[in-house]
């Protein structure tokens, strides 16, 4: 069973917002119609997004980091928006366990927003349907694109590669193995949806430098005549 | 919750309506001779005004109310699905007892059996729509769908005094003291709910929501400048000192007023219980916390 899905690394993105503007640009231009703007000019510019950005402030000032989290539908492999739809128009696709909104169906009741823990469904307000992320269903499957570009939108746009795409389901994949090797972990797990989109922690990242690496005779402090350490190891230079 | 207005009319309009139509199967269950004639038809013909407006009002809810009829098919596990059908099933189950009774043809108390065992299907149905969203901790909890029937049980039978008041005054007393003890028992359970979900603690934090273990997140951006659906859909945007005061008006309206009114005005005590059925329903949406606010706390 395949079920596609997102890692986001939370390490890498850097909250540049292009995600959100190739998702938009992508999923607006489509067959399914254009995604709706609202006073995007004026006062109150809102619309329909299918992802966003968030920051968070963690920490107490001075020691605080920026997280930037990049929220979309994380199609939960035990989805609580399907089964409330009354007329089936949010289904989850047996063969690839994408979650889909079939706008020709939705009445626009609002039930399965009220169901979903995350607030990633949102209400189109000209189509007056429910949308939602596609995982660019649309794309990943266009044989008349390149194979490496047959990736949703915002993955393509990434600049420093924050996010993969891949078969969670699959233990060899780029993304099972993200998840494996880099402590990914779901959102609300409480919520008992099981999300298949994984996020992977922020890491603090150091590079340990011990003494007699300084030392060794490559090393500038070599170079510009560090002084004689008799504790230290000698050097490859001394040794010859 | 923001509360949907559409569905503040429907669940009170239909509630009330089931209501009524249990009292008048009672009423004729328990003192067919008594009843002047034409009182259970008037009575059934209220039903369906009440249950229509109802579902007149839920269209109101929809994006695309042409598309309604599809909202039937997936009743194998939507409680939506099962309302939609339930609804028409006991507004037909009404006019069928309607024109039984109109034309003579019978069989009265076979078909009110059936009504009220769908009004009951139709209470549970409406309750667990709410009930069964598991996200929604101060809605997914038996005491909702048992507020639903009771609420919607004093309603009907403050609405049955009332009409007997004018229809079959010497019925009105025995019915004004029904609905005086449903709307007591509704004043117990409706409390229940109350102080349950005032001391609710939520499940989900910011810390699950996004997966950071600190105990000081604040957050700097919600991934747009103005608002968005997220925004608008998950909370009611009014003031605690608002909220405060629908809390009031629901106490007084559904439960102080009609038990101090009904055994004497009845049709004054049902309009103080439907508007505040009104603003209990108003209630019920606000204090419902969605985790999804969890994500929409603030800008910088």
């Amino acid at each position: 069973m395949t079920q596609l899905a997102l890692v986001i690394d939370l390490n890498v993105c850097v909250g540049c917002h292009a995600c959100v503007t190739n998702c938009k640009q992508w999923n607006t231009s489509g067959a399914a119609g254009a995604l709706t703007d609202c006073n995007p000019y004026e006062n109150d510019p809102n619309g329909t997004f299918f992802n966003r950005v968030q920051t968070f402030e963690v920490g107490e000032f001075p020691a605080t980091e920026t997280v930037h989290f990049p929220k979309s539908c994380l199609h939960c492999e035990d989805p609580a928006c399907v089964p409330v739809c009354p007329t089936g128009a949010s289904y989850k696709r047996a063969e690839d366990g994408i979650v889909l909104v079939d706008y020709d169906k939705c009445i626009g009741c609002k039930y399965c927003s009220w169901a979903c823990p995350y607030g990633v469904r949102e209400f189109d307000e000209q189509r007056k349907v429910m949308t939602k992320c596609t995982l660019c269903v649309d794309r990943i499957y266009d044989m008349s694109l390149p194979e490496e570009r047959r990736k949703p939108s915002c993955v393509l746009a990434c600049p420093p590669g924050a996010r993969l795409f891949g078969d969670v389901h699959d233990p060899d994949s780029e993304v099972s193995i993200a998840i494996r090797e880099r402590g990914g972990y779901t959102l609300m797990p409480e919520a008992n949806t099981k999300p298949a989109n994984h996020y992977l922690p922020r890491r603090k990242t150091t590079v340990t430098v011990r003494d007699e690496e300084l030392y060794r005779s490559d090393n500038p402090h070599k170079i510009d005549g560090a002084p004689f350490d008799k504790n230290l190891p000698p050097t490859t230079e001394e040794l010859n | 919750m923001r509360p949907a207005f559409s569905v503040l009319f429907l669940t009170t309009l239909i509630g009330a309506g089931q209501g009524l139509f249990i009292t008048l199967f009672f009423c004729e269950l328990l003192v067919p001779a008594s009843l002047p004639s034409n009182f259970l038809f008037g009575g059934a013909v209220l039903v369906l005004i009440l249950s229509g407006l109802g579902g007149i009002a839920s269209v109101f809810h929809l994006g695309h109310p042409e598309r309604a009829w599809r909202a039937m098919t997936m009743w194998r596990t939507s409680w939506l699905a099962r309302e939609g059908i339930a609804l028409p099933s006991f507004m037909a189950a009404v006019f069928a007892y309607a024109v039984a009774h109109w034309l003579n043809i019978g069989h009265t108390l076979a078909i009110a059996t059936i009504g009220v065992l769908l009004s009951m299907v139709l209470f549970v149905c409406t309750g667990m729509i709410y009930g069964a969203i598991k996200v929604l901790k101060e809605w997914a909890h038996p005491l909702t769908l048992i507020n639903f029937i009771v609420l919607g049980c004093a309603s009907g039978t403050t609405l049955a005094a009332a009409y007997a008041s004018f229809a079959a005054p010497e019925l009105t007393a025995a019915l004004a003291q029904a609905a005086f003890a449903l709307t007591l028992l509704g004043l117990l359970t409706r409390a229940a709910s109350l102080w349950r979900n005032a001391i609710l603690r939520p499940t989900s934090t910011l810390q699950t929501a996004i997966g950071i273990r600190h105990p000081r997140i604040v957050q700097k951006s919600q991934g747009s400048m103005g608002g968005s659906y997220n925004t608008r859909e998950f909370f009611h945007g009014k003031s605690p000192a608002f909220v405060r005061g629908v809390l009031v008006t629901l106490l007084l309206g559904v439960f102080v007023l009609p038990l101090a009114l009904v055994l004497a005005l009845p049709l004054l005590a049902f309009v103080f219980q439907y508007l505040g059925l009104l603003a209990e329903r108003w209630y019920f949406f606000a204090e419902a916390q969605h985790p999804q606010n969890l994500y929409y706390q603030g800008t910088s």
